[in-house]
């Protein structure tokens, strides 16, 4: 094993340290880099893209940049990532990958092209000639950040500029597209409360869970008859629940003496797509229940 | 650890980021596969800089970083633009300029 020599050979503490740590963190940020490539759901991408930024970043300590580690911290895994975030729930958290092949055998391409690239890429660096760390490199500490100040102010101050008017220029074109112009007249409350009164729905909403066994968000509330309020459940988690392949929510009535439909099933999830619709039909032609209901009763 | 290390794990996270813009269809995890490349790049000009023992190359690194902040920023303002006409984050939808 050439690892396992690199250790062996690795004669004072620092360095052992330090190919411990980059082993670690290296299985660490690959894991997580194939992990985000396979996983269908963009919020599970983007958590493992923290794990691979934060395993860099550390990487970068080992190194000796700690400027930069603690610019990889806040800048991309909290701000980079974080509007990743916030724009995956304006897009939609339901919205996921969907697993279509749209050109005819363009994965199978890609996982050749992939492997071309890390052989070339390989090749490359074989044949490159990479010596080793050179003496007195690594610049830990005030060092390192008086360093880098010195170049940034002097020698790379011309692209230190540009920079500021590439930050400006982003920031306004970020403006100008999320931006939206108002096609019509900004509701009132006065307007609000007269479509509400003509909506034949004067009340709010009601909340999940009131009166039902237990009061979380995707357990619907209970109407005076025993029946379920189909309105409480939020579309969103129905169709989630629907997507898990939970087979629709599942009510269970409070009135158990009533014998009646002891557990039923929402369709709200049934107006969120076509493909839901289809596995919502699906779970209910199943009946799951059927067998629940003879038992019961 | 020679530096040669360090330049193969960011071969292979900068791999890993290619193979996933190619294959991944809703558009934001193309975004986060191109950041996952340039992060791969500012691994490997970490580990040159320290090779050649000078702060150049964590330098340019932080012009990288600052750079794919802004991509980011305008990349994801044109994706909400399109999800709000389109109602769709696939790369597979907008293909008006197609034809």
């Amino acid at each position: 094993m050439i690892h396992g020599g690199v250790l062996a050979a690795a004669s004072h503490a620092a360095s052992a340290a330090e190919s411990t740590a980059f082993w670690v963190l290296a299985v660490v940020a690959v894991a997580a880099a194939l992990g985000m490539i396979l996983t269908p759901r963009a919020v599970h991408c983007a958590v493992l893209l923290a794990i691979v930024m934060l395993s860099l970043a550390v990487l970068y300590a080992l190194q000796g940049a700690p400027f930069l580690a603690f610019v990889q911290v806040i800048v991309y895994t909290g701000a980079v990532l974080m509007l990743f975030l916030f724009v995956l729930m304006i897009v939609g958290v339901s919205a996921a990958d969907s697993l279509v092949e749209t050109i005819k055998g363009q994965r199978m391409a890609a996982g050749v092209a992939g492997i071309g690239m890390l052989v070339l890429l390989s090749l490359v660096i074989g044949h490159a000639a990479l010596g080793p760390a050179a003496a007195g490199g690594a610049k830990y500490g005030a060092t390192n950040i008086n360093g880098i100040a010195a170049l940034i102010f002097t020698r790379y101050v011309f692209p230190f500029e540009v920079t500021a008017a590439l930050l400006i220029t982003a920031a306004l074109g970020a403006m100008v597209l999320a931006h939206r112009e108002r096609t019509s007249p900004k509701p009132t409350q006065r307007s609000l409360s007269r479509l509400r009164m003509v909506s034949g729905r004067p009340a709010p909403l009601p909340g999940p869970g009131t009166y039902a066994r237990h009061n979380a968000v995707d357990m619907p509330a209970l109407l005076p008859d025993g029946s379920p309020a189909r309105l409480s459940v939020s579309p969103v988690i129905a169709a989630r629940r629907t997507e898990l392949g939970r087979g629709g929510i599942q009510i269970e009535s409070a009135s158990q003496g009533a014998g009646q439909g002891t557990s039923q099933q929402i369709s709200e999830g049934a107006s969120q797509g076509p493909g839901q619709a289809v596995r919502q039909g699906a779970s209910q032609g199943k009946g799951p229940d059927a067998g629940q209901e003879d038992t019961r009763s | 650890m020679s530096p040669g290390h360090y330049v193969a794990l960011a071969v292979i996270l900068f791999v890993i980021g290619a193979v996933g813009v190619l294959v991944r269809r809703n558009a934001m995890v193309v975004f986060m596969c191109v950041e996952l490349m340039l992060n791969a790049v500012n691994l490997a000009f970490v580990a040159f800089a320290r090779m050649h023992g000078s702060l150049d190359g964590q330098v340019i690194a932080f012009f990288v970083m600052v750079v794919a902040a802004a991509e980011v920023v305008v990349g994801l303002a044109i994706l909400m633009a399109i999800f709000r006409t389109r109602q769709s984050a696939s790369v597979d939808d907008p293909n008006l300029l197609k034809y």
